[in-house]
């Protein structure tokens, strides 16, 4: 690739990029915080997040794992319980005491540099604290699990993740984790444009990421471990590395989805949820980071709004009560994610990006004479 | 003992169920080295299809229905989800039996409202009480493990001992020379996936005869139990899967009498990572080396 | 041509699937009238033409663990909304609309189906059946400024922490110590045994409340979870007999409740199954027929409590296939069927001392709401609590599959 393409490339890159900023704070502007366009926009971004953390392990570095429920319930709750405003604690700690932490970052953090900016970098303080939390515990637990293999490194981080969530639910932790309660009263911001700048620019450290020395080297891993061995690449470093980072932002992704939900319960961080967002991975394009944020996108912003007629007997002004009844939103989705997953293996983007695009029609024509 | 006795006779029932689910991964594992996820949701569906069966007529109709739709389940995923995946690389066969498990859970969804479904008529005879050594309990809870058992030395004969079952070994041992052996590899996948099928349909009515009703979930919790008895046992292995499944089943059901029962499910998954992690290859499991 | 052949297979597993669930399609299939269908076909004909439409918010659970219940309290409204289809608001007679959205059961879809009833431009919300999911939509009710009435949501969180949040039940503070009460006065035990499940705060803050209750009257308390989607509880109730618990304290959701009950009778246990409002429901009662089995729960309105309401809704039931399948089958009248019907002519009320539809206005007007529902009085305190101070016990019938009234019980 030349200089000027790149240059290219990251004009086009940067015109859409400022293209969505300037969509979501034209929303942000014109609609109530509480409208469903916001909301959605702001779980979609979360999901992207997430999203790209996991195809950064399962797609660049070729590690199935199933266990990204379970580092976005660590950064879920670091997330939640520290940041619970103190004078709220009694109330959500009902039944521990108001529990064993008795201080909030946002409100540690406003004593020093005052309200507004104190509050927000307590904020974003939380978020970092479960993204690293997150990541000690992927290398934690990455010590025994990673020297497996494919499936069974896939089942052992699924129960690892149900593990994490047993422990969570105990009581005996009851005055940190609440038990089985949620965690709630926590701030939030309010923009939507706020998840859209903070996930973009978590989302663009994983793109510098892949495209520094280590992304190749987890992509030579992900083509073939053995050649890659042999080119003098550190499969273990590099699988944890893989690992704890994609765990690291799976962490802050928690965080953000506590942030949007307003609640916190162990009980959602199901191996559905990783599912869910495995098959976001699949519908974007394993191994393509602009495909998983379209896919979080359009799949988001149908399933909690658009294609909700599906469930509740109108859709598109057709009337039928008795096809279109609770659930037929996701038996649909379910029949096109298998046939994305049998017939369009590569999903919307295969391994391409977006300014890849561009290009595409020229490669075409290229590739013909052939 | 009069204490334990209750918690081991309950443990070895669940034991059972455990173990005609853990078959069907373990089989499946053994020839395509696929985690087939789908499979607990085939036993949810046997379940559902019980459930609406028995309402509407009579059992000796129900039962080999029940029998048969799992079967074509079980054959039908095969073929649409796994076969056309047969030479791409493992994740996408992982991930399409994902997909299978989503589709199936949310067609199911669809299909009851997203509300469990009551066994209005439980199947009679096994699921009346009886008084056991001064314990209550269902007949079936005893009839299970017997009856599993007897269908794992059947199915120990089958393998060992018929034209089809020594198929299946070369398949496992072997994929691609068995193929070149003239071994019709496609039918003997597909055996498989029938005789996996046909057992959990078989567990599922003994399941469902103890739980009154059927939830789209239910298929999840004793899948993913039973495919850690089948790693535990050494995946590949018929007798190990069913050891695995017994011994899970009693572990869990002694861990609740010992008032743990926070962690009954945790425990089975910190088992099966211990297990991963000291011996991959489980109790019987085979070594398998990687090929370059 | 293979891609084509498979195509076809995968249709025909998804017909196959769709044909064993449509072979007994009354008890499979509930088709929802859901939005505005209740205005559509519950009116009686000659009602409405042109009037102008209040809509109010139904945020229910109508899949999940609580669907059964949230269908059922939709129901309540559903009748009251057929009973009552106009409203007079400040001399204009408004046609009502109930706008329903399902929530799921958990919190994680609270907010998006929140934000979806307030994209429908709604007056007033009601709802929903359980805590967790209510406290999640709380956040986004009160950011929209539209008041919510909850019908049985009954961790106090849900309005002490909600400006906007009201309610027409009563709460786990006075549930509990009343099933404590009970428990020890009335039955005469002093050992109980609680479960609940791990991740519900609904069960939890029963058992904490039921817990601290029992202990002070001077009983003894052993408490356990069970994993969500466990279905053996035989060790459970093992556990419980050798501890000498002359009562099974479970405030779980029915599907759990049904489970329980199986195996405490195929266990023999001895003692009362002791259940919250979540067992009032007729599939737990009917569960109970021919077991050995003694299930006591505490709730909000008891069948026979108003004959007409009864009759009345009995009536609506049966000419109507939908509502009697989402009813669970027959018509049995439930608690929350009553208390959804209440908490809809609440909000009647309510629009009507408003003098508008306008959502804040509506919500400043809802403190001194005064209506005789026909599961009592409701008032609202300070907090937005209704002031209830009784809860109703009913008693399984193991041989009709229906609730006997036991007695009302306080806290003592």
């Amino acid at each position: 690739m030349n200089k000027s393409k790149q240059k290219r490339d990251l004009l086009f890159l940067t015109v859409v990029l400022a293209a969505v900023l300037a969509v979501t704070i034209a929303m942000d502007m014109a609609l109530p915080s509480y409208h469903i366009a916001i909301k959605v926009v702001k779980k979609a971004t979360v999901y992207a997040l997430v999203a790209v953390s996991m195809n950064l392990l399962n797609g660049f570095t070729g590690l199935f794992s199933l266990g990204q429920a379970g580092f976005m319930l660590l950064g879920a709750f670091s997330y939640g319980v520290l940041t619970i405003p103190v004078d709220k604690r009694p109330g959500v700690y009902q039944y521990f005491d108001g529990g064993a932490i008795k201080f909030s970052l946002p409100e540690v953090f406003a004593g020093v540099f005052g309200d507004t900016l104190g509050s927000v970098i307590g904020m974003l303080a939380a978020l970092l604290v479960g993204g690293i939390l997150a990541a000690l515990m992927a290398w934690l637990i990455g010590l025994p699990v990673l020297r497996l293999k494919s499936d069974y490194l896939a089942i052992a981080t699924l129960g690892f993740a149900e593990i994490l969530r047993a422990f969570f639910q105990w009581n005996a932790l009851g005055p940190i984790t609440n038990g089985s309660n949620l965690l709630k009263s926590y701030p939030d911001f309010t923009y939507a444009t706020a998840y859209v700048i903070l996930a973009g620019a978590l989302i663009a450290l994983i793109v510098l990421l892949i495209n520094s020395t280590y992304g190749r080297a987890f992509k030579a891993i992900r083509d073939d471990e053995v050649a890659a061995e042999a080119m003098g690449i550190n499969l273990a470093r590099h699988k944890r590395m893989a690992f704890i980072i994609s765990s690291f932002f799976a962490g802050i992704g928690g965080g953000m989805l506590a942030m949007y939900n307003g609640t916190i319960a162990a009980a959602s961080f199901k191996s559905t949820m990783t599912y869910e967002i495995l098959l976001i991975v699949v519908i974007g394009g394993i191994g393509s980071i602009s495909g998983s944020v379209i896919a979080s996108f359009l799949y988001i912003i149908s399933s909690e709004w658009l294609l909700r007629g599906l469930d509740s007997g109108e859709f598109l002004g057709v009337k039928a009560p008795g096809l279109f009844k609770n659930g037929f939103r996701m038996a649909v989705f379910s029949v096109i994610i298998m046939v994305i997953v049998l017939f369009f293996r590569k999903g919307l983007m295969g391994d391409k990006e977006l300014p890849d695009l561009l290009r595409l029609g020229k490669r075409r024509k290229e590739a013909a004479p052939k | 003992m009069g204490q334990i006795l209750p918690y081991v006779i309950n443990g070895v029932s669940v034991g059972g169920q455990y173990a005609l689910i853990a078959i069907g991964y373990t089989l499946v594992y053994g020839i395509l080295r696929l985690i087939n996820f789908a499979h607990g949701d085939v036993f949810m569906v046997a379940g559902l299809v019980m459930v609406y069966a028995t309402a509407s007529m009579p059992f000796y109709l129900a039962l080999p229905l029940v029998l048969l739709v799992t079967v074509l389940l079980g054959f039908t995923i095969e073929r649409v989800a796994y076969k056309p995946l047969r030479t791409a690389p493992r994740m996408s066969l992982m991930i399409s039996a994902i997909g299978v498990s989503y589709l199936i859970q949310n067609l199911a969804f669809y299909i009851t409202g997203g509300i469990p479904q009551p066994v209005t008529n439980p199947i009679p005879w096994i699921s009346e009480n009886v008084s056991l050594l001064g314990a209550s309990t269902k007949r079936v809870t005893l009839v299970t493990p017997v009856l599993t058992i007897l269908l794992v030395a059947a199915l120990v004969y089958l393998i060992q001992h018929t034209r089809i079952g020594m198929a299946m070994r070369a398949a496992a041992r072997d994929f691609e020379t068995a193929q070149l052996m003239g071994v019709k590899i496609n039918s003997v996948i597909s055996m498989t996936f029938v005789i996996g099928s046909f057992l959990a349909g078989v567990g599922s009515m003994l399941y469902f005869t103890s739980y009154p009703s059927v939830a789209i979930t239910s298929g999840g919790m004793p899948g993913l139990k039973a495919f850690v008895a089948a790693v535990f046992g050494g995946i590949g292995s018929i007798p190990g899967a069913v050891v695995g499944a017994f011994v899970i089943g009693l572990c869990e059901e002694l861990i609740k009498g010992l008032g743990y029962t926070t962690f009954s499910d945790a425990f089975t998954f910190a088992l099966l990572i211990v297990v991963l992690c000291v011996k991959p290859t489980g109790l019987f499991g085979e070594k398998v080396t990687d090929k370059v | 041509m293979k891609k084509l052949f498979a195509m076809l297979l995968t249709l025909a597993l998804v017909l196959s699937l769709a044909a064993c669930g449509g072979g007994s399609g009354a008890s499979g299939g509930s088709a929802d009238s859901s939005s505005g269908s209740g205005s559509g076909d519950a009116q009686p004909s000659g009602g409405s033409g042109s009037n102008p439409v209040v809509k109010i918010g139904v945020f229910e659970p109508q899949t999940g663990d609580n669907g059964p219940g949230g269908k059922q309290e939709i129901l309540g409204m559903q009748y009251a909304n057929y009973v009552q289809p106009t409203v007079d608001i400040g001399g204009t007679t408004y046609d009502v609309q109930l706008e329903i959205v399902d929530n799921r059961t958990t919190p994680e879809n609270g907010p998006s189906a929140a934000a979806e009833l307030m994209n429908r431009d709604v007056s007033v919300v009601l709802g929903s059946y359980g805590s967790g999911v209510s406290s999640a939509g709380g956040s986004v009710f009160q950011e929209a400024g539209v008041p919510a009435i909850g019908v049985t949501c009954t961790n106090p969180q849900v309005t002490s922490d909600c400006d906007v949040y009201f309610r027409i039940c009563f709460t786990d503070p006075f549930q509990g110590p009343a099933l404590a009460s009970y428990a020890y006065n009335g039955l005469g035990v002093t050992t109980a045994y609680t479960l609940a499940m791990l991740g519900s705060d609904y069960d939890q803050g029963l058992v904490y409340y039921f817990k601290e209750a029992f202990e002070k009257l001077g009983g003894t308390v052993i408490s356990e979870e069970f994993p969500e989607g466990s279905s053996n509880f035989v060790s459970y109730i093992n556990n419980a007999k050798s501890a000498g618990a002359g009562v099974i304290f479970a405030p779980v959701s029915t599907n759990y409740a049904q489970l329980i009950i199986e195996a405490a009778g195929a266990q023999g246990f001895e003692g009362s199954l002791l259940g919250s409002d979540t067992w009032d429901n007729n599939k737990v009662a009917e569960s109970t027929v021919g077991k050995d089995v003694s299930v006591e729960v505490t709730t909000f309105y008891q069948e026979g409590g108003n004959e007409e309401f009864d009759a009345g809704i009995k009536e609506w039931m049966n000419a109507n296939s939908d509502a009697l399948t989402n009813n669970g089958g027959n018509d049995m009248v439930s608690a929350v069927t009553a208390m959804g019907y209440d908490a809809y002519f609440t909000a009647l009320e309510a629009l009507k001392a408003a003098g508008s539809t306008d959502a804040g206005a509506v919500l400043a007007a809802l403190p001194s709401v005064s209506y005789e529902g026909v599961c009592g009085l409701i008032e609202f305190d300070g907090i937005g609590d209704a002031k209830r101070d009784q809860a109703y016990i009913k008693r399984a019938n193991t041989e009709t599959g229906a609730w006997d009234f036991v007695k009302v019980q306080g806290v003592e």
